[in-house]
């Protein structure tokens, strides 16, 4: 199986120790993953603010760097979520028949990083250790776009030495929403102080999830409260081997 | 401002963003809505949970919904031919204006100055009190929270309970203040004492009524049946004591057939209220002698409607039953209440509902409303895919941008530098290294702090991460690629 590691651009550029854990991960289960260096961004951005056009040069490039992989990996539930739903709708709009067909043929073999553990490599226990206090955050797109259900607590409580707390309220929105972050920034802070009170009374030490966006929105309001909450991807928890004897 | 609502758009409501900075800063508010949406949030998931079939049940509704909508000319003939054939008169309005003109004509063909009215979104979006009051006619709203609002000269903030920004000390006080005759002074914020006022206040009005306006839940083609759902029995009052009865409704409420009322009159109540079963269900067929309005006329409404039905991706919205858990489970509505959507429709349909009635420009602030979570999409009884109708919308509200202003907003022109960054690995990797330089010049231990200029509404309640010295494929290159 060729696997490809789709970062993201935003973790590409701001979160890149996601992507060596990916990598960490699934080359510790016996796989080989590829990193094609034509990849640049899904363009989730452009087409949820309105900016279609825009998005359709990243759409075209996606099918085409991915096109001969496969299974593509990314540790984004929300950049899964734009390929798989948005891509079909912008090839749809503006693209041709040739686009419209790659974007259908690619779209099943995209998967969000614990979908591909959980459904394809059929693994929960990925061998790590990660003796601290840690709460799951389901994002929006992990829980209502994606439905990964409970495929990161699966995952999760496999970990050797982890003490796993319930988030109250996980399923409200934290807030971010990408650009809504920036243009209703009064509400999107309204909806983040809510998230991190809930945040404190579970007393984790860590807060996860699957999505790097979200954790930098609610980490970005834990740093501001110097509250000592560190926020981790997902994907981080999965390939450490904190103190493990080898 | 006055009676309950003006009209689709309220034109003196700023955008989104500024008029939702009213309620975040009012506790009181924000503590009014959390306990109310969160009552009614816990009431529907319990009766929700509870049917084995209730996935069917919003299918089915999903189903019957598009496929009147797809046919809906030919079920509105067949409604007027059938409300005809049962003693009631039809007649169709192009737009409020022709709506209000209409209603008005026939309260004043009946000699009345006053009219009691049921519950209506409809005769909101129509601004319809406004226009009876200028035509020296009075509109007495008589469901609990609109006579709440309308008594406080308030507006609407939500589509089931529009008074639901007010608790009860507030309400005591408007009642006090405004009703006419007062009412005893030593009147308590106990519910019942409450509800016994509002009981006082209206069974006089309700009373000397002739004529009654009322909007519709459903028509159907069939048989001509209209039907009204609440839950107070006011809506009751209304539409079997007067003489005439005026109801107005909005061409989308349709349904085929009787039958198919049992699917919505199950999605309805458990949706709205968190109800098995809807208290008063009032059905009439055209008039019958002797009993009830002997005069009804049936109101068509367009305004909007079908303009929104050529939009493949969103007709969709037109298929609302207008139940409201969409706003009761929206993370966003719970934090700024319903008068920052500046609409009689607030909360998630109303951000795809307005834009499409009143046409994109005149709510463009709507469709970016919401950070697309989706919770109004599971909530919703008949399936409505509300986030992907606001990102449509979006993208209308960028486009009519493009071709109305001869310079682009400077929105417009980040989005086209970040587009041509991210066109290629080449352009990305450069820009990498140049956040890594800035980010280094701002930031201390790691972090950034407070930023100039258009981010600074994200930088007053977050730290940023300073940008990593190599990005993920900067260290590839250096340390896979080799090997």
């Amino acid at each position: 199986m060729r696997i490809a590691l789709f970062i993201t651009c935003f973790n590409d550029t701001l979160y890149p120790d996601t992507g060596r854990a990916v990598l960490s991960v699934l080359e510790r289960l016996g796989h080989t993953v590829e990193f094609p260096q034509e990849q640049t961004c899904c363009g989730q951005m452009h087409f949820n603010t309105g900016y279609r056009p825009e998005a359709m040069p990243m759409v075209r490039r996606f099918a085409e760097t991915f096109a001969h992989y496969d299974a593509v990996v990314t540790p984004s539930a929300s950049c899964a979520g734009m390929v798989r739903e948005g891509h079909p709708v912008l090839a749809e709009q503006y693209g041709s028949e040739q686009l419209r067909r790659e974007v259908a043929e690619l779209v099943p073999r995209v998967h969000e990083f614990t979908e591909f553990l959980t459904d394809v490599l059929k693994v929960e226990d990925v061998g790590a250790h990660f003796p601290h206090k840690v709460a799951y955050h389901p994002t929006c797109h992990s829980l209502r776009g994606l439905r990964l259900g409970d495929r990161p607590y699966r995952l999760l409580r496999a970990v050797d030495g982890i003490e796993l707390v319930d988030l109250p309220g996980c399923e409200s929105c934290c807030g971010f929403g990408g650009t809504f972050a920036v243009k209703n920034a009064d509400t999107s802070a309204a909806m983040l102080a809510d998230k991190m009170s809930a945040v404190h009374a579970c007393g984790a030490e860590v807060l996860c999830a699957a999505d790097n966006s979200c954790l930098m929105h609610i980490g970005g309001g834990l740093s501001r409260q110097r509250s000592g909450v560190r926020t981790m991807h997902l994907a981080e928890i999965l390939a450490a081997t904190e103190g493990v004897q080898r | 401002m006055n009676g309950t609502g003006d009209g689709l758009v309220w034109l003196d409501t700023p955008a989104f963003p500024k008029a939702a900075r009213t309620a975040l800063a009012d506790p009181q508010l924000r503590g009014n809505l959390r306990r109310a949406t969160g009552t009614i949030r816990d009431k529907r998931l319990a009766v929700t949970g509870e049917l084995g079939d209730w996935e069917q049940l919003r299918e089915a509704g999903e189903a019957l919904k598009r496929r009147t909508l797809r046919h809906l000319d030919r079920y509105l003939e067949e409604l007027e031919r059938s409300v005809t054939a049962a003693g009631g008169t039809v007649h169709w309005a192009a737009d409020a204006e022709e709506a209000n003109r209409i209603v008005t004509a026939l309260v004043q063909a009946t000699g009345e100055r006053e009219v009691v009215k049921v519950k209506s979104m409809a005769t909101q979006e129509i601004g319809l009190n406004e226009a009876l009051a200028l035509e020296g006619i009075t509109a007495y709203e008589t469901d609990l929270a609109e006579l709440i609002v309308q008594l406080g000269e308030d507006r609407p903030s939500h589509i089931l309970v529009p008074a639901i920004h007010r608790n009860r000390a507030e309400i005591r006080e408007i009642f006090l203040n405004r009703m006419v005759p007062a009412p005893d002074p030593d009147l308590t914020d106990e519910p019942r004492a409450l509800a016994e006022a509002a009981r006082l206040h209206l069974r006089e009005r309700f009373l000397r009524a002739k004529v009654a306006v009322s909007g519709a839940n459903f028509g159907v083609a069939e048989t001509g049946t209209v039907a009204v759902v609440e839950s107070e029995g006011n809506g009751r009052m209304c539409l079997t004591l007067p003489q005439t009865l005026i109801t107005v409704m909005g061409i989308e409420k349709v349904v085929p057939t009787f039958a198919d009322l049992e699917v919505f009159l199950q999605l309805l109540p458990r949706s709205s209220t968190g109800e098995r079963m809807n208290p008063y269900t009032s059905m009439w067929t055209g008039t019958t002698p002797g009993d009830g309005p002997q005069d009804f006329h049936l109101v068509l409404l367009d305004n909007g409607r079908t303009a929104t039905l050529a939009d493949t991706v969103g007709r969709q919205a037109l298929a609302c039953i207008r139940c409201s858990a969409c706003l009761n489970v929206c993370p966003v509505y719970e934090r700024t209440g319903g008068h920052a959507y500046g609409s009689v429709y607030p909360g998630p349909i109303g951000a795809v509902l307005t834009p499409q009635l009143a046409g994109v420009q005149h709510a463009a602030s709507l469709p970016f409303a919401s950070t697309l979570c989706g919770a109004c999409y599971d909530a919703c009884p008949v399936k409505i895919n509300i986030p992907e109708v606001l990102v449509h919308l979006r993208a209308e509200v960028v486009d009519a941008q493009r071709r109305s202003r001869h310079l682009p907003t400077a929105e417009a022109l980040a989005m086209k530098a970040a587009a041509a960054v991210l066109a290629t690995p080449g352009r990305l990797a450069a820009a990498q290294k140049a956040a890594a330089l800035g980010g280094r010049v701002l930031s201390r231990d790691g972090r950034i702090g407070r930023l100039p200029g258009p981010l600074h509404g994200w930088s007053d309640a977050r730290d940023s991460p300073a940008p990593p010295a190599e990005s993920f494929r900067s260290w590839w290159r250096k340390n896979r690629e080799q090997s």
